[in-house]
């Protein structure tokens, strides 16, 4: 199986503070892959390095072959490298079409044209509502973003970075805050997703690991404690000890159970 | 009331609009200086919108495009190109150039230090304007400014007729100009880049680009409404390029309502109007009359006067369906 994307060694400080500390990742074509550690273990700087919105100190990022260490966040979306937010940075105040509609014309490369009229812009428009369609949203087009419930707002996020059609899609905890009843919709649209995209996932709640993930990565204090398939990552003593603490350990067990 | 970022086609008002500024030429005949004015002001102000209203760039040194306009503009009649259609093209021109070299240093910023930056900028060409006496006139202003007949037939009376339809059909094809802009795929790129720029980083928009673009083209605008302005009255004064008349077009903008494509085109007249009006009745405190007129408009509309439009527009609608007699 080809790697599609390849992380080796990155650091990244904050003063004297390590976020990121040698951190090595191989994520194949079809993975399924979690990224799960205690608050404060660098995750989220973690896919901020992949993305690009901080820069590493040191350490490399391959993708597809290609060195992308130092490339602009926009370039590499534009590779096929696409993260999702734990906090909804939607266009809180366009409508949800206008948020799908956005993603679209810039992969396309049509937000370069300037003489025809946007609402004519088929292609883009068609993808949009395709889009929406598959995620349930279609109900709720023309309101603004700002109006939907969290659950919806979470799939508006996923939907942005599903417009942009990625080969690695990030997940910055798509269910955390989402009352339970709306959880189901997107782990549903999570499950749904293209088998060739390699999926990194960033989540606390072992059951979603469990039923998503085929590999876990455990992040503690910038550094990987240890990677394996989710069994071998919840067997293992010192994860119990590190991070999953008493709470972790009843919801492991509950997991285990399900 | 919500940004519709794709536009409709166009609404049954506009034609209204665009009527009622060729009735003005009709019905008041006396007061065509004035209305001139007033146009010249809506274009610049259209100008503002374009970087202001649609894509989120704060500037206070807009004047800087509209002065280098009326500039050129006049130099380029004293030096003897007198046809007046592409002396006002070539000062646009002049203008987007100088906006070209201004954007990348301005565009590294956003926010409190890109306002400080375009005002430094609009110092710094004040003073120039004001210092380079040779070029400009400096607090003279440029003289003599003559232009050929419109077409060659239409000659440049005192009561302004030609001056009016020819600003007016300059603000016509340059709407229609911005309309088309805004309303394109790009122009949506920019309400998003508005909206929440480090999103649109993030879905791989060059953000950069599209804003170095508008820029540049907001200043050909901004040189157009500058060199009709020496044209038609035949003088560039200091004034044309000062922190003031960034001011004015921010002002106006605000009036009629940012991010509307009839924002500048609504404020500018209410604006140049109500000045008149108020001046007359007291040469010391119209400023006061402008003031309090912005203060209601801020308060009540928050939108200007078509934010203030819509919101009576949608409660009339609400009124209605409840079942009026």
């Amino acid at each position: 199986m080809t790697a599609t994307l390849v992380v080796r060694d990155l650091c990244k400080r904050f003063g004297a503070l390590t976020v990121s500390d040698h951190v090595s990742l191989t994520l194949p074509a079809g993975a399924r892959h979690a990224l799960i550690g205690p608050n404060g273990a660098g995750k989220t700087t973690f896919l901020g390095l992949l993305s690009g919105t901080l820069s590493a100190d040191s350490g490399t990022v391959v993708f597809r072959g290609q060195d992308i260490t130092r490339e602009a966040p926009s370039r590499r979306v534009k590779r096929g490298l696409v993260r999702t937010f734990q906090i909804s940075k939607l266009f809180a105040n366009l409508t949800v079409f206008e948020n799908f509609y956005l993603p679209c014309n810039e992969l396309a490369g049509t937000s370069a044209n300037m003489l025809r009229p946007a609402r004519r812009n088929g292609a883009v428009i068609d993808k949009a509502d395709a889009m929406m369609a598959d995620l349930g949203l279609l109900d709720v087009r023309d309101r603004l973003a700002a109006e939907l419930s969290y659950g919806q707002q979470r799939l508006v996020e996923l939907g942005i970075a599903l417009c942009l059609e990625p080969k690695v899609l990030l997940l910055d905890e798509p269910a955390a805050g989402i009352p339970s009843g709306e959880t189901g919709i997107i782990l549903a649209a999570i499950e749904r997703l293209p088998p060739e995209i390699a999926v990194l996932l960033i989540e606390h709640d072992m059951q979603i690991v469990r039923r998503f993930a085929s590999g876990v990565t455990v992040l503690v204090s910038g550094s990987v404690l240890m990677s394996g398939t989710p069994d071998e990552v919840m067997e293992s003593q010192e994860v119990r000890r590190v991070y999953l603490g008493r709470t972790g350990r009843r919801r492991l067990a509950g997991a285990r159970d399900a | 009331m919500t940004y519709r970022i794709l536009r409709r086609g166009v609404h049954p008002a506009e034609a209204g609009y665009w009527l009622a500024l060729l009735a003005i030429f009709l019905v008041f005949p006396t007061h065509l200086s004035l209305a001139t004015t007033a146009l010249i002001f809506a274009l610049f102000a259209l100008s503002y919108d374009l970087i202001l209203g649609f894509a989120g760039i704060v500037s206070l040194g807009h004047a800087v495009f509209y002065g280098v306009g009326a500039y050129s503009a006049g130099l380029l009649a004293l030096g003897g190109v007198r046809e007046p259609i592409s002396g006002a093209l070539l000062a646009g021109l002049t203008a987007a150039a100088l906006g070209a070299c201004i954007a990348p240093l301005v565009l590294l910023f956003d926010g409190l230090a890109l306002m400080m930056m375009t005002l430094a900028i609009g110092v710094i060409f004040y003073e120039a304007a004001n210092k380079l006496t040779w070029l400009t006139g400096g607090d003279d202003g440029l003289h003599g400014i003559v232009i050929d007949p419109l077409f060659g037939v239409f000659r440049w009376s005192v009561y302004g007729y030609t001056s009016y339809l020819y600003v007016l059909g300059w603000l016509f094809v340059l709407f229609v100009l911005v309309r088309t802009i805004v309303g394109s795929p790009f122009g949506a790129a920019l309400q998003g880049i508005r909206e929440n720029t480090t999103r649109m980083y993030l879905v791989g928009a060059p953000v950069r680009l599209h804003l170095f673009r508008v820029y540049v083209m907001s200043a050909f605008v901004a040189g157009i409404a500058g060199a009709l302005s020496a044209q038609t009255t035949q003088f560039v004064g200091l004034e044309v390029i000062s922190l003031d008349q960034s001011i004015d077009a921010m002002v106006m903008l605000v009036l009629g309502g940012a991010g509307r494509l009839y924002g500048g085109l609504i404020g500018a007249p209410v604006y140049i109007v109500v000045r008149d009006w108020a001046s007359a009745w007291n040469p010391y405190y119209w400023m006061f009359v402008i003031s309090a007129l912005l203060i209601a408009v801020v308060r009540f509309g928050r939108r200007g006067i078509l934010g203030a439009a819509d919101g009576l527009a949608d409660a009339a609608r609400r009124y209605i369906a409840r079942g009026v007699p």
